[in-house]
């Protein structure tokens, strides 16, 4: 019976490709989401209701600033990826380390924009324009955070369990977390800020 | 706005509602059913075991389980909601009727709500969880743990959906919340809240359902189990979860976002400051209609099990059927605009729209053809799941044709929310999904569990339901043409009301027709020594999960088969009864199976705690929920044993005492 079986299918795939491509398709469907934040930010970026618009509320330094960190940091994420594959603890922490304070930068940044948007009575309650501009990017701002939450967990769990195959599952699907929230960054950089305040 | 309480928050005395007998009644009802319950469990003995062996269980066919017997007991009561909008409307000529408008409001809403969230999704899921692994040779789902979350959280949605009833109340805006109705300004209640809330956590697990669905078929299959050689209810079950994964994050966006209008004063979809209502409706629409496929895609893949099973021949059509399926699942996305044609789109908008609208029914009319050539020229068993299919096959035609006529842009203006539309979904609703789900949960219940269902008291509940469904639904299609709208609380046309009474009598056949049900299932466990099926294959099957035995151990298959054909177990038991020789003992190796996870169980404690808090503004509460949900994953991350190892001596031992007590499939002469 054997010989007559093509078996054209190798069968179940190892658990890191399982767990990578589980994560993917999660990634997507996250993405999904944000898109509905850019379709709606879309449909409402000119409904400023009288209030301030894109030109007059963006300042493109410090977003060029944040846009960096967060570029930088998928650098050094991908270091640490690459770390963890050889196992060098040091290098590893070192590379997550260096992406925890960029991200953290890039969150301040963040935090420090809506600080002075929110002082400036341009909070999101002002006009549907504001709405779906703090909903999209606070959006993006919350993955950040949980990136963040995320990457110092991991960071513990290396220190704790070493190089252990689930722990390297967890950390390429953290990577893939990160570089995802990158791609997403772009785009909003472009739709947002970019657009928003082109003459 | 009185001020809020910091540590009631909104919550308070007035919340329960002392002085409507209705909710009363219900909860009194329902908390004594639960009480009797844990009573009887606790009396009996059964927590540890319940503990051990299903609630913090991984395996996907006790989750499976877990969720069918979920979406029954939420199936009773959106039926009760439903009996009492028929009852209301019978008797509510030129009068209030017994149910006072803003209760009457709520159990639409609700029964909306639990009929499609907690009663045809967990089914759904619940059959997915349960025969996928099986049919594609997999021991498990991709994430098993990840599953349980998925259940548990499903479970926290229907919880607090039934928390409502007796604390606060339910929305009152339709099982859809259209905004500026659904906004704090319109619906100041917690109403909205417990719907959103309810939605949003539960539709976290659907998603969570999808991704692990999707990569367990693309990724686990057994060797040799290709694409094309994967059973229909696979093929159809890949589509439905590939729809989740794309349309159930826009749900979950545009909930966020009426959920920002209400907490925090955002204006998404506001009359004020620029808001934009119609945004909404195109949103929850493109989540709204792939939903719809979401439901009946895996019952057209239990039908086209059953059906070629009984039959006793191969699928009519197999690639058609895939490429049917696939269709559906891409053109699921392109017909959202057909519920809202009225909104004033436009000509132009409204007819690329009406045309999609009716390409859709193309595919559906292969798949009708290809299940009626599969049963011609078979030899059909008419067995209680194959009179679910006829009778399916019949209704939904039906169903798909007034379909058609409301996706023309012209009839819609004509039909558009009146009782023709109701009609309408529930014609393609029970007379497909639920109809569907009836027939996979007749034809998989002994592969679950060792024994069949009584075929008398299926049969029986089979006649009633159908019967009653014309009963209830044709009038409907008529009071749509006589003019009568949708939600009515009363009304003053007295020709409806002939109407009203017959399909509240049809009510009352689908309600003897659940009671047959019910009584089925009691009879059957009751008697389940003389309806036991020891062969794991009472049915003559043609795929992998009759392969193995009933109920299957909790890895599955003690050796994965090698796949060589579409209908592998079919072939196989043809080969085996010309070639003897062909069953040797298998060569075993040892294997992991998942340990138990309470992580499950606990993220819904902390969600539910959590939903309830955010619904009543109890803000500590809600970050304790959080945090405590967040350090659960963290516990649950840290273990260092997840998986237990069956040794290869152990697992010979244990199949070869499965293979002793199951006459060999080869040996059995099947009598219909």
């Amino acid at each position: 019976m054997s010989a007559s079986v093509i078996a054209t299918h190798r069968g179940s795939e190892s658990k890191r490709v399982v767990a990578g491509y589980g994560f993917w398709i999660f990634l997507l469907s996250d993405i999904v989401m944000f898109s509905c934040f850019f379709a709606s930010y879309a449909v409402l970026v000119h409904a400023t209701a009288g209030g301030p618009d894109a030109r007059q509320l963006f300042d493109l330094d410090r977003v060029t600033i944040e846009t960096a960190c967060l570029l930088a940091s998928s650098f050094t994420c991908g270091l640490a990826f690459i770390a963890s594959g050889r196992h060098s603890a040091m290098l590893f922490q070192a590379s997550m380390a260096a992406t925890l304070a960029l991200g953290a930068t890039f969150l301040a940044l963040e935090g420090a924009e809506f600080h002075s948007m929110l002082q400036g009575h341009a909070g999101p309650t002002r006009s549907a324009f504001l709405s779906a501009f703090f909903a999209l990017v606070g959006c993006h701002g919350i993955h950040v955070l949980i990136g963040l939450l995320w990457l110092m967990t991991m960071m513990a769990q290396v220190y704790a369990k070493g190089f252990r195959n689930d722990v390297l599952r967890r950390v390429l699907c953290f990577t893939l977390f990160w570089h995802a929230l990158d791609i997403i960054w772009v785009a909003l950089f472009t739709v947002v800020y970019l657009i928003g305040v082109a003459p | 706005m009185p001020p809020v309480d910091l540590f009631w928050g909104k919550l308070t005395w007035s919340a329960i509602p002392i002085h409507s007998p209705f909710p009363m009644f219900a909860s009194a009802g329902v908390a004594a059913v639960i009480i009797a319950v844990l009573a009887w469990t606790a009396f009996k003995g059964h927590f540890p075991y319940l503990w051990r062996e299903w609630i913090t269980s991984v395996d996907h066919k006790r989750v499976g389980v877990m969720y069918v017997v979920l979406a029954l007991v939420m199936l009773l009561r959106g039926f009760i909601d439903a009996a009492m909008m028929r009852a209301q409307q019978a008797m509510a000529l030129n009068g209030p009727g017994y149910l006072p408008p803003e209760h009457y409001d709520q159990v639409f809403s609700s029964h909306g709500t639990i009929m499609i969230f907690f009663v045809a999704m967990p089914f759904v899921i619940g059959l997915m969880n349960f025969v996928v692994p099986l049919q594609i040779g997999a021991r498990d789902v991709a994430f098993p743990t990840l599953n349980s979350v998925s259940f548990w959280l499903t479970a926290t949605g229907a919880l607090l959906v039934n928390i409502s009833l007796f604390v606060g109340e339910f929305a009152r805006t339709g099982w859809i919340p259209y905004p500026p109705l659904s906004e704090l300004g319109y619906s100041p209640g917690v109403g909205v809240d417990y719907y959103l809330w309810s939605l949003q956590i539960s539709g976290i697990g659907s998603l969570l359902t999808g991704v692990n669905f999707v990569t367990t078929i693309l990724k686990g299959r057994a060797p040799g189990m290709d694409l094309m050689r994967m059973p229909m209810f696979c093929w159809t079950a890949l589509a439905s979860n590939l729809l989740i994964v794309a349309a159930f994050p826009v749900l979950t966006a545009t909930l966020a976002m009426l959920l920002l209008d209400r907490y925090l004063g955002f204006h998404f979809f506001t009359n004020e400051a620029g808001g934009n209502v119609m945004m909404f409706m195109n949103l929850i629409w493109a989540w709204g209609h792939p939903e719809v496929y979401i439901l009946i895609l895996p019952a057209f893949g239990i039908f086209s099990e059953v059906i070629a099973t009984f039959s006793s021949k191969g699928l009519f059509g197999y690639r058609s059927m895939v490429a049917a399926t696939m269709g559906i699942c891409v053109l699921a996305f392109s017909v959202w605009l057909h519920h809202f044609f009225t909104m004033g789109a436009g000509a132009n908008v409204n007819a690329v729209f009406g045309i999609l609208s009716t390409v859709i029914a193309v595919p559906t009319g292969v798949k009708v053809f290809n299940w009626l050539f599969t049963i011609y020229g078979g030899r059909l068993r008419y067995n209680v799941s194959i009179l679910w299919s006829i009778g399916f096959m019949v209704t939904f035609v039906i169903g798909g044709m007034t379909g058609v006529l409301l996706a023309l842009p012209p009839v819609d203006f004509l039909l558009h929310n009146s009782l023709f539309l109701i009609a309408h979904f529930h014609n393609v609703i029970i007379g497909g999904v639920v109809f569907g789900l009836f027939a996979g949960y007749t034809y998989w219940f002994p592969k679950a569990f060792g024994f069949r269902l009584h075929e008398g008291l299926g049969r029986a509940a089979f006649w009633f339901w159908t019967v009653g469904f014309y009963v209830a639904f044709m009038p409907l299609y008529v009071l749509g043409f006589l003019g009568m709208t949708r939600r009515m609380q009363h009304y003053d046309v007295a020709a409806w009301q002939p109407w009203l009474i017959a399909a509240a009598a049809g009510a009352v056949l689908i309600a003897i027709g659940t009671g047959f049900l019910v009584a089925q299932l009691v009879y059957s466990i009751r008697h389940r020594d003389a309806l036991s099926d020891p062969s794991g294959d009472p049915w003559n099957g043609r795929t992998l999960e009759w392969s193995t035995a009933s109920p299957p151990p909790q890895y599955n298959f003690a050796v994965l088969p090698e796949v060589s054909a579409l209908d592998d177990y079919w072939v196989q038991k043809q080969r085996a009864s010309n070639n003897r020789s062909a069953d040797s003992v298998p060569s075993y190796s040892a294997i992991e199976v998942p340990r138990n996870s309470a992580t499950g169980i606990i993220c819904a404690f902390f969600a539910t705690l959590m939903g309830f808090a955010l619904i009543w503004h109890i803000w500590w509460l809600a970050v304790l929920g959080v945090a405590g949900a967040l350090v659960t994953f963290v516990v649950f991350a840290w273990r260092d044993q997840v998986e237990d190892e069956i040794p290869a001596q152990e697992l010979a031992r244990l199949d070869g005492l499965d293979r002793a007590a199951r006459p060999r499939a080869s040996d059995q002469s099947f009598v219909s």
